[in-house]
């Protein structure tokens, strides 16, 4: 059987590389070709990012997604950290706490075609996003 | 894995290989610093042909890199960006402003060759 799914747990920035690599292969598999397994692999690489900067460890789980006979890729990134107190500004183009661009989840939410953040201060953050195949 | 850094000339060039960690860019940096001094280049090509990413953090720290070299007396040119990296870079809102950007290394390369020097007017 071909792995229809994958799960990376992200701790340092070695597993960024691969939860992208696992989600190009699946995207590939799905069917995705081109521009868009790249926007994928980006978008991961960016929430992946997100994990080890702000809490230190989590997951990120890869699968097929199907709604009304489309396909496409589920993205899950799951971590038990801090959590974002103020997710409207997280989202927000330039905001960051952690010394960086702060394009790392308003620029995922633009790669992807659907995008949802959840989170909790001081139980963690999960962000669950899909992209569909044209 | 170290990127590794050629010299040719006064000229450094960093092939960069498919999926460098944040840790191997962030000791680029402090390589080519390095190297710039010690080697007393004048020009830096940062080759990302192989990348089929280039991320929030990747397009920070090149552009760190650009501009400590710059201080340092070298220019930096980055070649290579893939089509499909480009647009994901434009859609994710990063850009490289300010930075020289070619090509291929053959571009990169003719980019940072000393301008011919003008023919002083002779008065006659």
């Amino acid at each position: 059987m071909e792995a229809d799914a994958a799960r990376v747990v992200i701790r340092r920035d070695g597993d960024i590389v691969e939860a992208r690599q696992k989600g190009r292969e699946l995207a590939q598999q799905i069917g995705f070709a081109g521009s868009d397994l790249t926007l994928i692999a980006t978008a991961i690489s960016e929430i992946a990012r997100n994990i080890v900067v702000y809490a230190n460890q989590g997951e990120i789980s890869l699968s097929i997604a199907e709604k009304n006979g489309r396909r496409g890729i589920l993205v899950v990134a799951q971590d038990a950290g801090p959590g974002i107190p103020d997710i409207e500004r997280a989202m927000r183009d330039g905001y960051s706490t952690g010394n960086s661009l702060g394009l790392g989840l308003p620029g995922a939410r633009r790669l992807m075609d659907d995008f949802e953040i959840r989170s909790t201060v001081g139980q963690g953050t999960t962000v669950t996003m899909r992209k569909w195949r044209t | 894995m170290a990127i590794p850094i050629l010299k040719q000339g006064d000229i450094l060039i960093a092939s960069l290989q498919a999926a460098p960690t944040d840790q191997d860019l962030v000791q680029l940096k402090d390589d080519l610093a390095e190297r710039i001094g010690r080697l007393r280049s004048r020009g830096v090509v940062i080759d990302v042909s192989a990348l089929d990413v280039m991320d929030s953090f990747a397009t920070r720290t090149l552009r760190g890199i650009a501009h400590a070299t710059k201080l340092r007396g070298a220019n930096t040119v980055i070649v290579g960006i893939q089509p499909d990296v480009a647009f994901a870079m434009v859609r994710l809102g990063l850009s490289l402003d300010g930075i020289a950007t070619a090509l291929d290394l053959e571009e990169g390369f003719a980019w940072l060759q000393p301008p011919p020097i003008a023919e002083a007017p002779r008065g006659s």
